[in-house]
């Protein structure tokens, strides 16, 4: 190999990444956040803080960029593997695939998901609009530097558990340990590159779009599978008691005797528009967990 | 020792090192009796010879997972040094789960010994 031994600890971390270059964000955000923790470890051990002899010993004992990237390929197959267990080989018909959505616990998770998001969305909106608004009223005052340190620093954990979420009930792969600093610039300097980081911003738009987001998905939801759900049992109780329970335009709904064709194929139109409100709330749950991670996990662009 | 001995003796390893890297971290944090980060266990299995000797970069991914398993509990604490560090300490779930597999392995370890000495297990 011709890949020189590191000699300081942000170059290791470069080779690190430059080993994982096209695997996925999240996995290599987990990866230098270890492997930076291990090394920041070791060189705070060592009495004599000689970055590079630690360096070169570390390449034996935690191993070189390119073993642990490897290491970590093959523990990503199986994280993968977890999170989406293989399907049931079996071929059925498109009827069967079409019911099978029932069955995946990515549908709940993707339907918990978007109710889910009227409230963190409204809280997500909520939050960056104040801080930022606090942030420019503050900007002139002596705390102004600091409070917006202190927020940016609440968005990124804010990020973090949004990821947690999306991973649990969109089963999208997201980061498990937060974005690290890079340590060898000064104070100013981090400051500084935390406005230059396109993901800053990104996950500012994240949070903002939320809102109108949650919104749309609460809607969405709760129409589908209220609407669905009464055109399965309305007719059904309305044939049984005799009753009107559906009112259209303040007129009772009587069956009468043709109803007792009509009645079933709304039933069966409102377990199909169900079964229609389950296909798309798993696929809106995938839409947005591309999403949440093209804005949440960016591959950062490696500085030349 | 040439190329293609040299991947297969690699993957004996990669396969033996699974399970037996996740029971000595177990191990490792029964025994501590307080909770330890990353880098000190690294330091306590450093020496061991066979595939818990081997690169300790497979280490942080197995506590992660042993996390989210519930045998470990963890929390982060500032450090001067670097980034917050993890530490983690053994759950009651984690202890009788390093109880079960104690016994899985010694049982596999006495068979295999005999095995191998060419005895009828």
């Amino acid at each position: 190999m011709n890949i020189p031994v590191p000699r300081t600890i942000a170059e290791y971390l470069e080779q690190l990444r430059a080993a994982l270059h096209g695997a996925d964000p999240a996995m290599i955000q987990d990866a230098l956040y270890d492997a930076e923790e291990h090394l920041r470890a070791e060189l705070a051990a060592r009495e004599d803080g000689d970055e590079a002899a630690m360096l070169a010993e570390v390449v034996g004992s935690y191993g070189a960029p390119e073993e642990v990237a490897e290491i970590y390929r093959d523990q990503e197959i199986t994280v993968q593997r977890a999170l989406h267990p293989p399907r049931s080989p079996a071929q059925r018909g498109t009827a069967a695939r079409f019911f099978d959505v029932a069955a995946d616990p990515h549908t709940y998770g993707a339907l918990f998901y978007m109710l889910l998001t009227l409230a963190t969305g409204t809280f997500y909106f909520t939050w960056v609009v104040t801080g930022i608004g606090l942030s420019l009223g503050f900007s002139i005052l002596i705390i102004g530097l600091p409070f917006l340190v202190l927020f940016l620093g609440t968005v990124r954990v804010l990020s973090l558990v949004e990821g947690r979420m999306v991973e649990t009930m969109l089963g999208v792969r997201m980061p498990r340990r937060p974005v690290t600093a890079e340590r060898d610039l000064s104070w100013l300097r981090r400051i500084g590159a935390m406005f230059t980081d396109g993901r800053t911003w990104s996950t500012f738009l994240y949070m903002l779009l939320m809102l109108p987001l949650g919104i749309a998905y609460f809607t969405l939801v709760v129409t589908g599978i209220s609407l669905s759900l009464s055109m399965v049992f309305a007719p059904l109780v309305a044939l049984l008691t005799g009753h009107g329970v559906l009112t259209v335009n303040g007129h009772a709904w009587v069956p009468g005797v043709w109803d007792i064709v009509l009645v079933p194929v709304i039933s069966l139109l409102g377990v199909l528009l169900l079964f229609a409100v389950m296909h798309l709330a798993r696929g809106i749950g995938r839409l947005h967990g591309a999403f949440a991670k093209h804005l949440l996990v960016r591959e950062r662009s490696r500085q030349g | 020792m040439n190329a293609p001995h040299a991947r297969l003796q690699k993957k004996f390893e990669k396969e033996l090192a699974s399970g037996t890297v996740a029971l000595a971290l177990l191990a490792v944090l029964a025994r501590a009796g307080e909770p330890l980060y990353g880098y000190l266990i690294a330091k306590r299995l450093e020496g061991s010879g066979g595939v818990l000797g081997g690169k300790q970069s497979t280490l942080y991914p197995v506590l992660r997972n042993l996390k989210a398993a519930g045998l470990l509990d963890s929390r982060t604490e500032p450090s001067v040094s670097g980034p917050p560090r993890r530490y983690y300490r053994i759950t009651e779930a984690g202890r009788a789960t390093l109880a079960e597999w104690t016994m899985t392995w010694c049982a596999t370890r006495e068979s295999l010994d005999k095995v191998l000495a060419g005895e009828t297990p």
